[in-house]
């Protein structure tokens, strides 16, 4: 039962480099906050000075209405899952999850049922006299996971927890941990750069950028308000696309609005539908039909408008400039090389300021 | 394996037994000799079979001695010796570990500076230090003692480094959740760091106790005494006599007992040692 607040937090390392720079993030009791960023964006590092083993160089930690800043590891009563497990090779999986409890001093009676209790819970019964490498490494994850549990923190945090299993294992690992945190009610922080999963798990999404924070909110909200070019492109597969509003023919469609100052003009691939009507207030494209990816229930149709160039690349700049990326539901798709033009409602703007830091309602 | 047809086989087979009879037959001889009478031996007409000296030559080597040159029965040499060479090879682990661990996981001031000259020390083998070390050991009146024996011999640059290594390659999350889970840094050496280096030890305790058995010049210098005279020394002095024959029978099954405990060790710690030496799994 507690709160996380941290209030202009930064870390500088010694040769000078700013890791973090002021961050103020504020996780409710019992929420789940997802920090998500690119790799090197500070979000490990952030997550580490939340667990106390990085130093905090500026601002103030919270943890359940204390400040934290200066108090060891073990004593903030949180919990944690590495990316690579970080099991004691040497010792049973019943230990493993034993091992900080006998170190707080808790009697042993009262530590075999708790470590009883996570083994049913995780599934792992049959496994406790076991020795972490004759595990899975999902039940090595269970076994990561179990080690949080036992300790009844009052906050759990996870450094990418699922980066290392394979992707089936990820999206069952993913909904158990979100299950097993609604019913253990327990705050919880988890760095992942996996838009996806920060998508899915999230009842707060911190997107972050070069130590910096660059939206807070709703998964949702923030997908559907991204508030920087940055967010637009960065949440949501496959990304934004992102395009300059100088060329006369996007500038002409935009007239009469707020949309008259903004610099960058985007749209989701998923808010075009292929058609020869523009819509009113709309955005209407021609495209050259370069490429077409079939995934079954959706199709990805890959096109160039005809002046090049236009494309603003986006900071994870994952698409060449002038290529647009559609979504339109089934199979059913354009031959390539066709030319066909696509339409998006004016709704499903996203109008965005010259340098792409600031969103511009329209 | 490759399957050769057969005369390929038989030719590596017979090269490869060669080479066997070249390493054992020393050994062979060592063992026949000891089991021989020493008058046959000394005119030169040591038969190639055992004789029918064995208990009678093995009983008076180890709790009599040779009547000669050094009257000291083997048993008691080989106990020094043990007391030695396990003195060294402990108290080698035991500092060496922990010297490691301030090396790799503590930041304190001059810590790079103190561990080259650590490094450095590689550099100086006994024999290049050996004056001052006589000179400290003999004003520590250690001269004749198992300390002095062990001590200077028990600082060691290789398994520090070899410590170091192996540390550095256990995953820093391991330390990271030894604090998340309350452990100290004590507690962390203990429970975590030492269970992780029990192949590590075991494999430096062979080469280590080997080492120490095998000391020759630094034992040499500092025992006066007979009765604290190592193995090595004795086989030594045993086989330079002035007056008298040198007692052949009871050299040779001096060095046959010589051999006993280092091959003893590489067989009982084989399993371990070999994993030392290959594992990476963590």
């Amino acid at each position: 039962m507690a709160n996380v607040t941290l209030r202009n937090v930064r870390k500088t390392y010694p040769g000078g480099f700013e890791a973090i720079k002021g961050v103020d993030v504020d996780v409710g009791d019992g929420q789940f906050c997802v920090l998500v960023g690119p790799s090197g964006c500070g979000k490990s590092t952030l997550l580490r000075m939340v667990a106390g083993l990085e130093t905090v160089t500026g601002g103030e930690i919270d943890i359940g209405g204390r400040v934290v800043n200066q108090i060891e590891p073990a004593d903030r009563d949180i919990a944690m899952v590495f990316q690579n497990y970080a099991l004691y090779p040497h010792m049973s999986v019943y230990n493993n999850m034993a091992y900080g409890l006998r170190n707080r001093g808790m009697a042993e009676a009262e530590i075999k049922t708790r470590v009883e209790e996570a083994a049913r819970v995780l599934e792992l019964s049959a496994m406790l006299e076991r020795k972490p490498r004759q595990l899975s490494g999902g039940q090595r994850q269970r076994v990561a996971m179990g080690r949080a549990i036992v300790r009844q923190p009052k906050v759990f945090l996870f450094d990418e927890p699922l980066s290392n299993l394979d992707a089936k294992l990820r999206i069952a690992m993913r909904v158990e941990i979100r299950k097993l945190q609604r019913r253990l009610n327990t705050t919880s922080i988890y760095v992942t750069h996996d838009q996806l999963e920060a998508m899915t798990l999230a009842d707060i999404l911190v997107v972050m950028n070069g130590g910096q924070v660059e939206q807070v909110g709703n998964p949702l909200a923030i997908y559907e308000k991204p508030a920087t070019t940055f967010v637009a492109s960065f949440i949501g597969a496959p990304p934004m696309n992102l395009m300059s509003t100088r060329p006369e023919e996007i500038r002409s469609q935009l007239a009469g609005s707020a949309a008259a100052d903004a610099g960058i003009l985007g749209i989701r691939p998923e808010d075009f539908v292929i058609t020869d009507q523009t819509p009113a207030g709309g955005v209407a494209l021609p495209l050259t039909v370069e490429a077409i990816e079939r995934v079954g229930a959706e199709t990805f149709v890959y096109g160039s408008r005809e002046q090049e160039d236009q494309r603003v690349a986006a900071t994870p700049g994952e698409l060449p400039p002038g290529e647009i990326i559609v979504r339109i539901p089934g199979t059913e798709a354009p031959a390539i090389g066709q030319k066909i033009r696509v339409a998006a409602v004016r709704s499903k703007l996203h109008l965005f300021s010259g340098d792409g830091r600031k969103r511009l309602e329209a | 394996m490759v399957e050769e047809e057969g005369f390929r086989r038989y030719v590596a087979h017979i090269i490869l037994w060669i080479g066997i009879a070249i390493v054992a037959f020393p050994v062979y001889i060592a063992i026949v000799a000891s089991t021989q009478d020493n008058a046959l031996i000394a005119n030169g007409q040591m038969s190639l079979l055992p004789g029918g000296h064995f208990f009678e030559t093995y009983y008076q080597t180890i709790f009599v001695g040779t009547s000669g040159s050094t009257r000291e029965p083997v048993g008691n040499m080989m106990l020094n010796s043990l007391v030695t060479a396990l003195l060294i090879a402990v108290g080698k682990i035991a500092i060496s570990i922990i010297s490691a661990y301030a090396i790799v996981y503590f930041r304190f001031p001059f810590r790079m500076p103190i561990f080259w000259l650590i490094f450095i020390t590689l550099m100086l083998p006994v024999e290049v230090r050996i004056y001052p070390t006589y000179k400290i050991v003999a004003d520590l009146h250690m001269l004749d003692s198992y300390a002095g024996l062990s001590l200077p011999l028990i600082a060691s640059a290789t398994a520090t480094l070899l410590f170091r290594q192996f540390f550095m390659t256990v995953p820093d999350e391991l330390l990271e959740a030894s604090r998340i889970d309350g452990a100290g840094p004590l507690r962390f050496f203990w429970d975590t760091l030492l269970p992780l280096s029990r192949t590590n030890m075991a494999a430096l305790f062979v080469i280590l106790f080997i080492l120490g058995w095998n000391q020759y010049l630094w034992p040499l210098l500092i025992t006066t005494r007979d009765d604290m005279q190592t193995i090595q020394i004795g086989i030594r002095k045993m086989i330079t006599t002035t007056d008298a024959l040198t007692e052949w029978p009871i050299v040779m099954a001096t060095a046959v007992l010589a051999m006993l405990p280092p091959v003893f060790v590489v067989v009982a710690m084989q399993k371990l040692f070999v994993r030392g030496l290959v594992e990476t799994e963590k």
